[in-house]
C-alpha cells in the first residue's frame, strides 16, 4: 500500500516533468522561426547590403548592382505623411478615451478601435484605392501615406489610453487643487508624465506600419525612379522586397533578400529603443 | 488730498485682487476637449468610411450576382464570371491548417512562460516572441519562397506522402507552393499573438486558484492543467479566435507560398488561392469596372468574416478578465 503510494508519487513527479519538456520545446519552436529567418537574411542579404545599396537606384534587368535609395526614401515620406494622419488623431483620441468622456461612450469608442486594429491591413488599400486613387485617378504617396496613417489610428488611440491610464490619480487631483485648469493639467502633467509611453505607442505603430506591405500595392504602388511628386506613385521597401521576391532573377532576389535584411534591422532598432524606453517608466512610475 | 487719494488706491486693490480671484477661463478647457472628442471620433469616421467605400465599391457586382457569388467557383474575368467559393475555401482551409499548427504551440508555451519556466528564462523568452511579431509579413513570405518551401518539398511533404498517402489529404504530385505551405507560413505569423494573448490571460488567473491546487498536494503540472488551464478556458478559446481573426486576413506571406490557383482541391499539396491574396494578385490588373467590383465584393466578403470572429474574441476576452490589456492584440 505504501509503496504502491510512493510509485504513483513517482510517476505523478515524471509527468510533471513530461509536460515541462514539452512545454520548453514547444516555445523553442515557437521561436525557431525567428532565429531561422534571421540567419538567412544575414547569410543571403549581408553580402549585398553595401555603399551603392544605400545611394544608388535600381538597375535594369541583368545590369548587376544598384541599390534601393529610392525606396528607402519612400518608405521614410509615407512614413512621415502616415504620422501626419496617425499621431494626432491617435494621441488626441487616447486623450479622449482616458481623461474625458461617459463610460458607455468610452466602451463603444474602444470597441470600435479594437475592432479597427483587426482588419486585415490589405482591406485598408482596398478602401483608400476607392476613396483616393478612383477619385483622383493615379496611384500617389498621398494615398500609401493615407492607408498607413488609417492603420496607425486605433493603434496609436489604444496605446496612448494605457498608458494615460498609468498616471495616477493623485497628480491630476494635485494640479487641479492648485487652481490649474483641466486642460493645462492633462498637457503638462498628465501627458507630460507618459510623454515616454506615448513616444512608444507612437514609435510601435510606426514599426508596425514600416513593413506593411498589401496596402501600398495599389494606393503607393511602387516605383523605379525617384518620385518628385507627392501625387505620382512612390517606391517603398516592402513594396520593392515583394516585387523583387516573386521575380525570376537571381540578381533581383540577392537585392530582395538585402532589402529585407535593412527593413528588419530598421524595425528591430525602432523595438530596442522602446524597450529601452520602457524599462526606464516601468522604473519611474510609482 | 489724502481723503480722496486713499479710496481710490483701495478700489484700485481691490479690482486687482478681485481680478486675480476671478475664476480661469473656461474656454481653453472646452476647447481642448472638443478638440480631443473630435479625435476620438476619428474611429467613428474610419469604420464609416470602411463600410461606405466597400459597399460602394462593389453594389453592381452584389446587384448582379446575388448569393451566387459565394456558392460558385467559376472565376472568368474575361466571361465577367466571379464566384469566390474557391477563394472561401482557400481561406478557411489555410486558416484552419495554422490553427492547427499554431494553437497547441502558443498554448504549451503561454503555459511555460507563466507557469513552468524558470523565472530567468521568462523576460527574455517573452523578448523573443515580441521580436518575432515585429517580423514583417512580405519578409517571412520571402523566407518562406527560397528557404521553407525547397526544405517542405525535399524532407516533410515526401513524408507525410509516404505515412498519410492513403488519406486524400496528403495525394499527388509535390509542387512546393501549397495550400499546406500556406497554412504553415500562417502558423508561423500567427504564433506570437496568440502566445501573447494566451500568457496575458494565464497571468490574470488569481494566484488563489494555483495555492488552493498545491496546497491539495498537486504536482506543477497538475496545478497547471487543473488550476489554471481549465480556469482560463473561455480567455484561451478567445485567444483563438483572435488568431483565427488574424489568420483570414494575412495577405502578403501566404500570397508568396500558397500557389495562387483558385481551385478546391483535398490534397494539401496542391496550390490554393485565398481571399486576402486574390485582392493582392489582381487588383492592379482588373481593367473592368465588373473585375473590379468582383474584386471590392472579395474584399466586403473577407472584411465581413474578420470582423464576426473579432467580435466573437472581444466578446470572449470580454468575459474573462478585468486585468486583460490590449498591449498584446497588437
Amino acid at each position: 500500500m505504501h509503496s504502491k503510494r510512493a510509485d504513483n508519487h513517482t510517476w505523478r513527479t515524471i509527468k510533471s516533468g513530461l509536460a515541462s519538456t514539452v512545454a520548453f520545446i514547444s516555445a523553442l519552436l515557437v521561436i525557431a522561426p525567428l532565429g531561422l529567418v534571421f540567419f538567412h537574411l544575414l547569410v543571403n542579404g549581408a553580402s549585398s547590403v553595401n555603399w551603392d545599396f544605400f545611394t544608388k537606384l535600381p538597375t535594369p534587368v541583368g545590369t548587376p548592382g544598384g541599390g534601393m535609395v529610392n525606396a528607402i526614401v519612400g518608405s521614410l515620406e509615407l512614413l512621415a505623411f502616415a504620422s501626419i494622419i496617425g499621431i494626432p488623431i491617435g494621441v488626441l483620441g487616447g486623450v479622449y478615451l482616458a481623461e474625458y468622456g461617459t463610460a458607455r461612450g468610452n466602451f463603444a469608442l474602444r470597441f470600435m478601435a479594437d475592432v479597427l486594429n483587426g482588419v486585415p491591413s490589405i482591406i485598408w488599400g482596398v478602401v483608400v484605392y476607392g476613396l483616393i486613387v478612383l477619385r483622383f485617378k493615379s496611384f500617389s504617396a498621398y494615398a500609401g501615406g493615407l492607408a498607413l496613417g488609417f492603420i496607425m489610428v486605433p493603434l496609436v488611440t489604444r496605446t496612448t489610453e494605457e498608458v494615460l491610464l498609468l498616471v495616477p490619480a493623485g497628480y491630476r487631483e494635485a494640479s487641479l487643487a492648485l487652481g490649474i485648469s483641466r486642460w493645462k493639467t492633462i498637457v503638462h502633467i498628465v501627458m507630460k508624465t507618459a510623454l515616454k509611453g506615448i513616444v512608444t505607442a507612437v514609435l510601435l505603430a510606426l514599426a508596425r506600419v514600416a513593413g506593411e506591405t498589401a496596402p501600398l500595392l495599389f494606393t503607393a504602388f511602387g516605383n523605379r525612379f525617384w518620385n518628385h511628386n507627392l501625387s505620382e506613385p512612390v517606391a517603398a521597401l516592402p513594396l520593392q522586397i515583394f516585387s523583387y521576391a516573386i521575380s525570376p532573377y537571381d540578381d533581383w532576389h540577392r537585392q530582395a533578400w538585402a532589402g529585407a535584411l535593412v527593413l528588419v534591422a530598421m524595425i528591430f532598432l525602432v523595438n530596442l529603443v522602446v524597450r529601452f524606453l520602457t524599462r526606464e517608466r516601468v522604473a519611474q512610475v510609482p | 488730498m489724502d481723503a480722496t487719494t486713499g479710496p481710490a488706491i483701495a478700489a484700485v486693490e481691490l479690482q486687482s485682487a478681485r481680478r486675480a480671484m476671478a475664476p480661469p477661463s473656461r474656454f481653453g478647457d472646452k476647447a481642448f476637449e472638443w478638440l480631443t472628442l473630435l479625435m476620438a471620433l476619428g474611429l467613428v469616421v474610419l469604420v464609416i468610411l470602411l463600410g461606405w467605400e466597400l459597399w460602394r465599391g462593389s453594389s453592381l457586382a452584389v446587384r448582379k450576382f446575388g448569393f451566387h457569388f459565394l456558392t460558385t467557383s467559376t472565376w472568368d474575368p474575361v466571361a465577367e464570371q466571379f464566384g469566390a467559393l474557391p477563394f472561401i475555401y482557400g481561406t478557411l482551409v489555410s486558416s484552419l491548417i495554422a490553427l492547427l499548427i499554431a494553437v497547441p504551440l502558443s498554448i504549451a508555451t503561454a503555459a511555460y512562460l507563466t507557469e513552468l519556466a524558470p523565472l530567468w528564462i521568462r523576460q527574455p523568452l517573452v523578448s523573443l516572441i515580441e521580436m518575432l511579431a515585429a517580423i514583417p509579413s512580405v519578409i517571412l513570405g520571402l523566407w518562406g519562397i527560397f528557404v521553407m518551401i525547397p526544405w517542405l518539398r525535399d524532407y516533410p511533404f515526401p513524408l507525410l506522402k509516404r505515412l498519410f498517402g492513403w488519406t486524400p489529404f496528403f495525394t499527388g504530385p509535390i509542387y512546393g507552393p501549397s495550400m499546406l505551405a500556406g497554412g504553415i507560413i500562417i502558423a508561423i505569423m500567427i504564433l506570437p499573438i496568440v502566445t501573447s494573448i494566451s500568457r496575458e490571460i494565464l497571468r490574470s488567473v488569481p494566484n488563489l486558484q494555483r495555492e488552493a491546487a498545491y496546497a491539495l498536494g498537486a504536482t506543477r503540472w497538475e496545478a497547471t492543467r487543473i488550476a489554471v488551464l481549465s480556469y482560463a478556458k473561455n480567455g484561451l478559446f478567445g485567444a483563438v479566435i483572435l488568431g483565427l481573426g488574424r489568420a483570414l486576413g494575412e495577405t502578403m506571406a501566404v500570397t508568396m507560398v500558397i500557389g495562387n490557383t483558385p481551385q478546391i482541391a483535398a490534397s494539401l499539396f496542391k496550390p490554393g488561392y485565398t481571399l486576402a491574396s486574390v485582392i493582392a494578385n489582381e487588383f492592379t490588373e482588373a481593367t473592368t469596372d465588373m473585375y473590379l467590383q468582383a474584386l471590392f465584393e472579395i474584399g466586403l466578403v473577407l472584411f465581413g468574416i474578420t470582423i464576426l470572429s473579432n467580435l466573437l474574441a472581444q466578446l470572449l476576452l470580454h468575459t474573462m478578465s478585468t486585468t486583460f490589456t490590449t498591449r498584446a492584440v497588437q
